[in-house]
């Protein structure tokens, strides 16, 4: 195993949407800045698992840009929209800023080549009161595109990165290795932007055989942003705000294009049409589907039989562009004109671009830990994000990411003093650095950890990544209101799980790894149990049912607006998860206090 | 739900591999492309439209629904043409535009 030591000004964790956002704004941001002092440019990395090509959530690409102000709305009736969705429990200072920049974001993506549907006056063609109609099977590669034309800017790609170096709550860098150089890297950074995504694969999913990786959610986002931030004591809200989808049956794909693309309505076996009987809340349709299952009216269907032969050709196209396996499995069976979608709910995610879940920030995106930004899913408070409000949230955590270093007066001071004309190569592997903020002693124990994983067992039918991953994802079903309770969870379900995963969790330290990939898997899964611990203890915080099926919990079967109008926090102290409750943010606040 | 890589024709070029989301996608000793983690596909597709020589398959496992059929991209005259080949023989075709939006 080499090991490299890398130096930075700004370091993305996570190369995905808001990622690649991020650097192309701070890129942005810091030249405006430089020609303004005569600086020096910023040194920028980011550092990505996979490839940032066809990384994060778009790798398949995306149909529609779902969080857009349409002429005659304004940001407030998004924020209102959000609000509504998740019955109060957002920040509406974060819904604010992010809604504030959505026509600005996508006027930005279709300069750098993202094909937006137009009329025949030039203006964006709307679908329903939000969404605009794109092509968006390549908006991955267009982000990535205009991240490698910036000379600052520097990716690596294929490393993942599984620790911060925190020191009396500032953040001095990450710990890293690459997956397929076998190499262990520190990197110091004057601040760091995590922008991991959210969590997928905690909860056994809906096809958990073969096709077990068929999820809604990228099977690749782990919880590494959540679980680095709870380990080194963030504050993270709204964990219990679990995030499931509503999809087409054994695909996973979406339904959104089908119920709002050729007005499909749901409707139960006997064909009634039942989602106006529990409402249309992203979690109302949800439970309106486990209810008619559970009242024996199932299986439930999006209703396409009759549609035109264009709309069919124009449905497998516009699945081909984002989900192109619901395509192929119409064209193996039935096509959508003659047999109605059969729709099923996922299994839990935790993912902040879609319901509140992650870390507690400020609107400048700062994380409770000093100098650490959080954007996209990893980011809380905010849902309703989709692809705009992750590149919105990237923007503001990269100017923010970007002033903050430049505000380290003496960085500055030395940088002013000691940059000559140097290409962005020169500036790293730096092998012993004067003043290093990441001490000797913490790459050792890093190092130490990776090589006790990888070296030999001599116990080669013993526990596998693999083994307790499913060995996890059971116990969540079971009794974490997975897909077996129909969500459903009490608090002794609850105290179950936690035992349960504890234990999965002591048996991670005699995991063998024969190489990186699987050194990668052992803590990914590590992520996940440390994501696992808090969502349970959130979900036993609210006591309450707000949100049917995201949080479904049979010992408070009603909603308590006397104690849980209110954000539920955790924080971990001294080994313990603590739980902080929250006031909410006032009707219309554009700021929100909060404590570092 | 997963991808076949057709290692007669493979030629190792390795843009399979840099792609996957999930860095499923090895090279091995001959230098051709292989999914190490068939379990483990997302179903993105991305290897497909990065593959030079069309060599990587995708198909639905039995669990979701599959029949057989095996799917690839390719590029003809600017438009991206998906290609679905059934186990009986025959061979359906859609042909996208990617300068035209979606129409929902």
């Amino acid at each position: 195993m080499k090991i490299e030591r890398l130096k930075t000004d700004l370091l993305i964790i996570g190369g995905g949407t808001a990622g690649c956002y991020a650097a192309i704004t701070a890129a942005k941001a810091n030249a405006t800045n430089n020609a303004a002092n005569n600086a020096a440019d910023l040194k920028i990395l980011i550092v990505e698992k996979a490839n940032i090509k066809r990384s994060g959530c778009l790798a398949a690409g995306v149909n529609a840009l779902n969080a857009y102000i349409t002429e005659g709305r304004t940001p407030k009736d998004y924020v209102e929209y959000a609000k509504k969705d998740a019955d109060g429990i957002v920040r509406e200072d974060l819904l604010y800023s992010i809604s504030e920049k959505f026509n600005e974001v996508t006027a930005h993506l279709e300069k750098l080549g993202l094909v937006i549907l137009k009329d025949k006056d030039g203006k964006y063609v709307t679908r329903g009161n939000r969404n605009i109609k794109i092509n968006g099977e390549n908006i991955k590669p267009i982000l990535a595109d205009a991240v490698k034309k910036l000379d600052n800017v520097t990716v690596l790609n294929h490393v993942n990165i599984f620790d911060f170096s925190v020191h009396n709550n500032k953040i001095n860098g990450a710990f890293g290795f690459g997956i397929e150089n076998d190499t262990f890297y520190a990197i110091e950074a004057g601040a760091v932007i995590i922008a991991t995504g959210g969590a997928a694969g905690l909860y056994r999913p809906n096809n958990p055989g073969f096709s077990r990786h068929k999820m809604w959610y990228p099977p690749f986002n782990t919880g590494a942003g959540y679980a680095m931030g709870i380990r080194h004591g963030a504050e993270m809200t709204t964990f219990e705000m679990r995030f499931i989808a509503l999809r087409c049956k054994d695909t996973i794909a979406p339904t959104g294009t089908l119920a709002q693309g050729v007005g499909a309505k749901q409707v139960n076996a006997l064909g009634d049409v039942y989602e106006t009987k529990y409402g249309i809340s992203t979690s109302e349709r949800v439970y309106g589907t486990v209810a008619e299952n559970l009242e024996g009216r199932g299986p439930c269907y999006l209703r396409t039989v009759g549609i035109s032969a264009e709309q069919e050709e124009s449905l497998l196209k516009a699945y081909l562009n984002m989900a192109p396996s619901q395509t192929i499995r119409w064209l193996e069976n039935e096509t959508p004109s003659k047999a109605n979608v059969e729709i099923e709910g996922t299994e839990p995610y935790i993912v902040g671009g879609h319901t509140a879940s992650g870390y507690w920030v400020d609107t400048k995106r700062a994380t409770t830990i000093e100098g650490l930004y959080a954007a996209g899913d990893v980011a809380g408070g905010a849902p309703q994000k989709y692809v705009t409000g992750a590149l919105a949230e990237g923007e503001i955590a990269a100017k923010s990411a970007v002033s903050y270093i430049e505000g380290l007066s003496a960085l500055r001071l030395i940088r002013q003093a000691h940059q000559p004309a140097q290409g962005p190569d020169v500036q790293f592997k730096v092998a012993e650095p004067a003043e290093a903020t990441i001490k000797e002693g913490e790459v050792a124990e890093h190092v130490a950890e990776i090589k006790k994983f990888l070296d030999p067992r001599g116990d080669e039918d013993g526990d596998t990544a693999e083994r307790l991953e499913e060995e996890m994802q059971a116990a969540m079903d079971a009794y974490a209101g997975g897909i077996q309770t129909s969500y459903r969870y009490s608090e002794n379900q609850l105290a179950v799980a936690l035992e349960k995963i504890e234990g999965i969790e002591a048996r991670t330290n005699s995991l063998h790894a024969d190489d990186f990939q699987e050194l990668m898997y052992i803590y990914e899964l590590k992520e996940r149990l440390t994501v696992c611990k808090s969502v349970i203890a959130h979900l036993a915080a609210r006591k309450e049912t707000r949100w049917h099926s995201f949080a479904e919990n049979s010992d408070y079967p009603e909603k308590d607006n006397e104690h849980f109008r209110k954000y539920v926090n955790s924080r971990l102290e001294n080994g313990k998860i603590k739980i902080i409750l929250r006031e909410l943010t006032a009707e219309g606040q554009r700021t929100y206090e909060h404590q570092h | 739900m997963s991808i076949s890589i057709d290692q007669n024709v493979c030629i190792g070029c390795g843009k399979c591999h840099d792609v996957c989301p999930g860095t499923l996608i090895k090279i091995n000793e001959n230098k051709k492309a292989f999914i190490k983690y068939p379990k483990d596909c997302w179903g993105c597709t991305s290897c497909i439209k990065e593959c030079p020589v069309h060599a990587i398959r995708f198909f639905l496992g039995e669990d979701i629904g599959g029949k057989g059929s095996k799917v690839h991209t390719e590029k003809v005259n600017g438009l991206v043409r998906w290609i679905v080949e059934f186990p009986d023989g025959r061979v359906k075709s859609i042909d996208i535009d990617p300068k035209e939006s979606n129409k929902y």
